[in-house]
C-alpha cells in the first residue's frame, strides 16, 4: 500500500439503501465527488456482492433500516468477515440508535438529509483502516516495524503536530510494545502478508477457542491459535482479530456507560444538520476519542490532507490493547463536522454550475405527464399570482355538521371523541370501539365515489384558489388550516375503501369544486 | 417575446421562492437541483417521479395496516411504512410531508388509532398539493425554454 500514493478519486463505494429516491441521489452525489459507485436495495445482495468481490470496494454506506436485514446486522458482518470501514445512515438521529451503530463498529453515522460535504470526505475512513492494517500486519514485532511506522508518520502526516494528544500517542504507544512484547515471538520478520477474511466459521472456531480458554483477558494470541487449529493461521492474525474482538465485546458492555457521554448529540427532528455524528468508529471499532483529536487537528491545521488523520489512528492502537476497565472518554459526535473546506484545496471539484442552463428538458417522465390539462400554453399573467396567494386561506372548508377534526383535535394527543379509546383493544369493547371509528371516518369522508376519479384529484386542490383575489408571497401557512376540512381528497384504492362508497356530507360544496373544474396552468 | 421570458421567469421565479416560503419545500430541494447537470438533465423529474412513487406504495400500506378488518391493526407496521416515508420525503426537501410524518410517528407510537388514520388522510393530502405545486412549477420551466428563455436558479435565502 502506497501511503503517498492515497487518492480518494476513484474510491469503492458500495451504498445500500431500501429507498429507492435516496439510491439514485446518494448516486449521483457520490458519483460527483468522482467516486466509483455500486447501488444496493437490499442488504443480502450487498453482502453477496461484497463476499464475490472480496477486494473490490473500498468502503460501504448502508442505510440503518431496511427490510430484509437489519442494518447493524449487514454492519457487523461487513466488519468482521470483511473489515471494510462502514458507514450507517439514518433519517433518525436518536442518540440510541447512534449508540448502537457506534457500537457495532460503524466508522460515523449519517444524518438525512446528507449533504456533498459530508460525502466528499468519506475517504479518510479507508485511509485510516489502511493504515491501521498495516500496523497490524507488521504484527507484534514492534522493534522494527513499529518504529517505522512512527516514524514514517511523524514524517509525512503529522509535520508540525500541534495536537497535544501526540505527546500520549508516544507514551501509549511504548506501553503497548511493552504489553506485547510479554507475548510476541522472537521473530519479528514481518513481511507483508494477505489479509485474512475472517468467515463466520473462522470466527466461530475464534470465539469457541476464546470461551475454552476462560476470561478472554487472559485468552493470548498464541494459545487462541493453538486450540484453533488453523493451519495457515498465523499468531499475528489472531492477535489483530483478538483486538478487535476484545474493543466489541467492551463496548457491548459498556454500552450503558458510554450514554453518560452522549449529551451533545441532539435529536435529528429538531435540527437534523446538527447531528452529523463524527464519532470516528472504525469496524468494529475504534474509539471516538481518538477520532475527535483527529477532528481538532483538522480544524487548526492550516495544510489539509491526511496529517491529522494519521495522528489519530496512531493512539487508536492504544486503546485498543487496554482493556474494559479504562473507560474511554467517548465524546460522539461532539466535535464539528471535518471542515469540507479542507479537502476542497485537494482536489479541483466540479461545481455545478451556478445558472441552469437552457437545456432539452424533457417532460416525458411519469410524474409529471400525469398533468391533465391541456392549457398549458396559456399561462396569464393572472395565474401565477392566483396560484400563490391561495395558500393564504385555509383551502379545505369544514363540511357542515360533520364532525371533522379541526386543527386543535388534530395537533391533540388526545382526542376530544369519547368512544374512541386510544391505547387498548379490549375486546368486549372492540365492536363498539370501530362502530363509532367507521362513523367516524365516514364523517371524515374517508373516501370518496369512483367517478370522482375522472377529475384529477390531483388538481381540484388547485380549484379553491380561484377565490382569492391578491397576489401574495405568502409567509408561512400554517399547516395546521390542511386539518380542517380532510373531506376532499382521498384517491386509496378502491380495495380499501371498507366503509362502502358513502357521499361526501356537503355536495355543494363538491359540486363547486367540479364545477371550476379545470386549474390553470 | 423577451417580454414574454421576463415575465414568465419572474413568475417562475416568484412561484418558486413562494413554495419555499409555504413551507412547501426545504433546502434539501435546492440540493437537489444543484445535482442536475448537463449530463442527467431531468435529474429532479425521475427524483421526484420515485418519491411521489414511494409514497403511493407506503400510503397504501399504511392503509392496508390501518385496515381493521383484517384483525388487530398492527402499528408497528403503520410505524414502518412512517419511517420510510420520512426518510424518502427528506431526499427530495418535502417539507410539510416529513413534518406530517414526525407526528404520525407519534401516533404510531401511541397506539392511537384515530390519530393514525388522521395523519394517513393529512400525509395524503400533503403529498398530492405537493405533486400539484411542483407539476406547476415545471410548467413553467418548461414555458420559459419553449419561449427560448433560461430557467433562472433561484436564490432561496
Amino acid at each position: 500500500m502506497e501511503k503517498s500514493g492515497f487518492s480518494p478519486v476513484g474510491l469503492r463505494v458500495l451504498v445500500v439503501d431500501d429507498d429507492p429516491t435516496w439510491l439514485k441521489i446518494l448516486e449521483k452525489m457520490l458519483k460527483k465527488c468522482s467516486y466509483e459507485v455500486t447501488t444496493c436495495g437490499l442488504a443480502r445482495e450487498a453482502l453477496r456482492l461484497l463476499r464475490e468481490r472480496k477486494d473490490g470496494y473500498d468502503i460501504v454506506i448502508s442505510d440503518v433500516n431496511m427490510p430484509d436485514m437489519d442494518g447493524f446486522k449487514l454492519l457487523e458482518h461487513v466488519g468482521l468477515e470483511l473489515d471494510l470501514p462502514v458507514i450507517m445512515m439514518s433519517v433518525d438521529g436518536e442518540t440510541s440508535r447512534v449508540m448502537k451503530g457506534v457500537q457495532h463498529g460503524a466508522c460515523d453515522y449519517l444524518l438525512k438529509p446528507i449533504r456533498m460535504k459530508e460525502l466528499k470526505i468519506i475517504w479518510q475512513h479507508v485511509l485510516r483502516k489502511k493504515l491501521q492494517e498495516v500496523r497490524d500486519i507488521e504484527g507484534c514485532g514492534y522493534e522494527g516495524g513499529a518504529d517505522w511506522i512512527t516514524r514514517y508518520d511523524e514524517a509525512h502526516f503529522l509535520g508540525g503536530g500541534e495536537d497535544v494528544s501526540f505527546g500520549k500517542k508516544r507514551k501509549d504507544f511504548d506501553f503497548e510494545k511493552k504489553l506485547l512484547q510479554d507475548e510476541s515471538d522472537p521473530s519479528s520478520s514481518s513481511s507483508k502478508k494477505a489479509r485474512v477474511v475472517w468467515s463466520f466459521e473462522l470466527h466461530q472456531k475464534f470465539v469457541n477457542a476464546v470461551n475454552q480458554i476462560g476470561c478472554d483477558h487472559k485468552a493470548g494470541p498464541k494459545k487462541i491459535l493453538d486450540l484453533m487449529n488453523v493451519p495457515w493461521l498465523t499468531r499475528e492474525n489472531v492477535a489483530s482479530h483478538l483486538q478487535k474482538y476484545r474493543l466489541y465485546l467492551s463496548r457491548l458492555e459498556k454500552g450503558k456507560e458510554l450514554k453518560c457521554y452522549s449529551g451533545g448529540v441532539k435529536n435529528a427532528d429538531s435540527s437534523p444538520k446538527d447531528v452529523e455524528v463524527n464519532s470516528g468508529y472504525q469496524s468494529p471499532g475504534r474509539s471516538s476519542y481518538v477520532f475527535s483529536g483527529g477532528n481538532s487537528l483538522i480544524q487548526k491545521a492550516t495544510e489539509i490532507d491526511p496529517k491529522p488523520l494519521a495522528s489519530a489512528s496512531l493512539s487508536d492502537l492504544n486503546t485498543d490493547v487496554i482493556m474494559p476497565p479504562k473507560t474511554k472518554k467517548t465524546r460522539i459526535g461532539f466535535d464539528p463536522p471535518i471542515s469540507s473546506s479542507a479537502f476542497d484545496s485537494l482536489l479541483p471539484w466540479n461545481d455545478v454550475p451556478e445558472v441552469l442552463e437552457s437545456k432539452p428538458v424533457l417532460y416525458e417522465n411519469s410524474f409529471l405527464q400525469q398533468q391533465p390539462l391541456p392549457s398549458q400554453s396559456s399561462y396569464v399573467a393572472n395565474s401565477a399570482p392566483s396560484l400563490m396567494e391561495e395558500e393564504m386561506k385555509p383551502p379545505y372548508e369544514t363540511p357542515a355538521g360533520g364532525s371533522s377534526v379541526n386543527a386543535d383535535e388534530f395537533l391533540m394527543p388526545q382526542d376530544k371523541i369519547p368512544t374512541v379509546t386510544l391505547q387498548d383493544l379490549d375486546p368486549s369493547a372492540m365492536k363498539l370501539q370501530e362502530f363509532n371509528t367507521e362513523a367516524i371516518l365516514r364523517s371524515l369522508n374517508w373516501e370518496l365515489p369512483e367517478s370522482h376519479h375522472s377529475v384529477s384529484l390531483d388538481t381540484d386542490l388547485d380549484l379553491t384558489w380561484l377565490q382569492g383575489e391578491r397576489f401574495l408571497a405568502n409567509t408561512g401557512l400554517q399547516f395546521q388550516d390542511y386539518s380542517s376540512s380532510p373531506s376532499l381528497l382521498s384517491e386509496l384504492p378502491a380495495h380499501l375503501n371498507w366503509y362502502g362508497n358513502e357521499r361526501l356530507p356537503d355536495p355543494d360544496e363538491y359540486s363547486f369544486m367540479v364545477d371550476q373544474g379545470l386549474f390553470i396552468s | 417575446m423577451d417580454a414574454l421570458i421576463a415575465q414568465l421567469q419572474r413568475q417562475f421565479r416568484d412561484y418558486t421562492i413562494s413554495l419555499y416560503q409555504q413551507g412547501f419545500l426545504d433546502d434539501q430541494f435546492t440540493e437537489l437541483k444543484k445535482l442536475q447537470d448537463d449530463g442527467s438533465p431531468d435529474f429532479v423529474a425521475e427524483v421526484l417521479t420515485l418519491f411521489f412513487e414511494d409514497c403511493v406504495k407506503l400510503i397504501s400500506n399504511m392503509a392496508r395496516a390501518l385496515d381493521k378488518t383484517t384483525g388487530a391493526v398492527d402499528f408497528s407496521q403503520v410505524g414502518a411504512s412512517v419511517h420510510q416515508l420520512k426518510g424518502s420525503s427528506s431526499s427530495v426537501g418535502a417539507k410539510r410531508v416529513k413534518a406530517l410524518c414526525v407526528s404520525f410517528k407519534e401516533y404510531c407510537e401511541a397506539k392511537n388509532y384515530e390519530g393514525c388514520v388522521r395523519c394517513l388522510q393529512q400525509v395524503d393530502i400533503e403529498y398530492k398539493a405537493l405533486k400539484t405545486k411542483l407539476q406547476d412549477m415545471f410548467n413553467l420551466e418548461k414555458q420559459i425554454i419553449q419561449a427560448g428563455g433560461i430557467v433562472p436558479q433561484v436564490d432561496i435565502n
